[in-house]
């Protein structure tokens, strides 16, 4: 995390050198809830992110149109993506590619489609759209991405979306005003619970202006949180719980149901 | 209603929920079988990952087992000294299915050899204790008498040693065949997660010559104690059991199973035998078009590994 931030405060000194005007605009973000708990009704939800862009005096007064690209994306994992294929008459797994460390939930969300918002250099290096976010995959020796008609990655991307996990709005994204704008941020019943990262990326005329970031958490408590961390560090204990639960209902239920 | 599961991670309809192991119960309470090769299918057909499926399933069988077991000991229709002599073999294969069940994951391509073995069980035991009976019905039908223990007919199994003689059953047979069977339905539980009940059954009808009248009841017990092994197995290595999914199951199942073994003690014998083949060839046939027809989308996504180290 500090090696992030101080990356970051380089890059950001470099920049400045470069191009000391263009870092003129400060983004303001916040999500309507950090930290989301999972209770018994839990069945999805929203969160909302709202911010503004602040400009300064170095700011160019010309400079009135501004894009934004928030990309979410939720706890990492490996994931393996099978195809299956006839053999022998029946339809058996062959082929299958390994997806490493990929999120479990991924967002892409803008205020107009990306090709319109940066060339497809800038979309591809900026990694915007679910076409150009890295998915990094085993690919026979090397770890890297493919291109992204490939048949496994489409298929992963599109498995995914069918869920809601994998999603991407050009639309989502309101201006309310040319500096304050909001999203919503669609939350599907079966979100992996842990820590979510939102970047905000600001575009101008094609290129990125500033961006930032902000985090929440999908947290079980009470009764969820109890059950599972027992079930992971006390197996044993849970495990002859559990068991001696179905004794008992089993023999409640010959007595309730003794008439006989 | 909906409810979040705090292992499976989703949230359920809990009426849902209930409904099915209510079904579920109902079927393993008049036949005597565990029901998890229904149980498990339908629990994934609802969303819940495999692994969680057949861990809580295997609690949810073991209450309804139980259950199922009590009224049956009332009704004396379990033979105490053959259960014992079938857990003894029973637990021995359990281990061995375990160790193979390791083997075959290292191997890859699991699921195919599960869904294949549940295509050949469940079309071959379906069909021949659908075709054996059919044939009694018919016979009965014809006037015959319908006699499952043909007096006289003792085959290579009643010539072998050790024999003991099992009171409640009124049968006087060796024990390495019931061992042998045991050890058998404990491998295959293991590895393909099912009780067994629905192999022991005829198993124990055709091989044995158990009486029906005690059958059903001693093969409750066998799947009670296995599935209670089974569920601390599960909670200890992979920590997949989902308590609150497997006391919904339960509630329903054992309601289900009451109704269910009741029902089971009005139904003859054969008509019983017919209606339990019939079922079990049905989910075989389901499995095996499953894997002859084009799968609907060709890809499918895995989880393989949890956060980063």
């Amino acid at each position: 995390m500090r090696l992030r931030a101080l990356l970051a405060i380089a890059g950001l000194a470099a920049a400045s050198l470069a191009a000391a005007p263009a870092r003129a605009e400060r983004l303001i973000v916040s999500v309507s809830n950090h930290r989301v708990t999972v209770t018994p009704n839990y069945s999805g939800g929203e969160l909302v992110l709202f911010g503004s862009v602040e400009k300064d005096d170095k700011t160019p007064p010309s400079r009135a149109n501004y894009d934004l690209v928030v990309t979410v994306s939720g706890p990492r994992a490996d994931m393996v993506t099978r195809r299956k294929e006839r053999k022998f008459g029946i339809w058996i797994n062959t082929d299958s590619r390994q997806f490493l460390q990929v999120p479990g939930y991924l967002a892409l969300f803008s205020n107009r489609p990306f090709d319109q918002i940066a060339s497809p250099e800038v979309q591809r290096r900026q990694q915007l759209g679910l076409n150009n976010v890295l998915l990094m995959q085993r690919v026979g020796p090397d770890f890297a991405d493919v291109v992204p008609n490939d048949p496994f990655r489409s298929a992963f991307v599109r498995l995914r979306s069918e869920h809601g996990l994998y999603r991407e709005a050009t639309s989502a994204v309101t201006f309310l005003t040319p500096t304050l704008f909001r999203t919503g941020i669609p939350l599907p019943a079966e979100v992996p619970i842990g820590t979510y990262n939102v970047e905000i990326k600001l575009f101008s005329e094609g290129a990125l202006v500033t961006k930032t970031e902000t985090a929440f958490e999908i947290v079980k408590v009470g009764f969820e949180q109890f059950v599972a961390t027992t079930a992971r560090q006390n197996g044993l204990v849970y495990g002859l719980v559990t068991a001696f639960m179905a004794l008992m209902t089993g023999w409640m239920a010959s007595i309730v149901f003794r008439k006989d | 209603m909906q409810l979040y599961l705090p292992i499976a991670d989703i949230p359920v309809n809990v009426f849902l929920i209930l409904a099915m192991g209510a079904a579920v119960g109902f079927v393993s309470g008049m036949f005597g079988i565990g029901g998890g090769f229904l149980m498990t299918p339908l629990l994934i057909f609802v969303g819940i990952a495999p692994a969680v499926a057949v861990a809580s399933v295997a609690s949810h069988i073991a209450a309804s087992s139980f259950s199922g077991a009590i009224s049956y000991w009332r009704r004396r229709a379990i033979d105490p000294l053959l259960a014992a002599v079938l857990l003894v073999g029973g637990t021995l294969g359990t281990t061995f299915g375990v160790w193979t069940f390791t083997f075959l994951r290292s191997l890859g391509q699991l699921d195919l050899m599960i869904a294949l073995s549940y295509v050949i069980l469940l079309t071959t035991v379906g069909g021949l204790m659908f075709w054996e009976g059919l044939r009694a019905m018919l016979r009965s039908r014809g006037g015959g008498a319908v006699t499952l223990r043909k007096p006289g007919s003792h085959g290579w199994i009643h010539g072998l040693p050790l024999k003991l003689r099992f009171k409640r059953s009124k049968i006087y047979l060796s024990v390495i065949p019931v061992v042998v069977i045991g050890l058998i339905i404990g491998f295959i539980g293991a590895v393909m997660g099912i009780g067994g009940g629905f192999i022991l059954v005829p198993l124990m009808i055709y091989v044995l010559r158990v009486p029906t009248s005690t059958v059903i009841g001693t093969s409750m017990v066998l799947t009670l104690v296995t599935m209670v092994f089974a569920t601390m197995l599960h909670a200890v290595t992979n920590h997949l059991v989902d308590a609150v999914l497997a006391l919904i199951l339960m509630i329903g199942g054992v309601t289900g199973a009451q109704f269910g073994a009741r029902a089971g003690q009005k139904i003859r014998g054969e008509h019983l035998r017919l209606l339990l083949g019939l079922l079990v060839l049905a989910v075989g046939i389901r499995f095996a078009v499953e894997l002859v027809i084009r799968p609907q989308d060709l890809f499918s996504i895995r989880e393989t590994g949890g956060a980063p180290p």
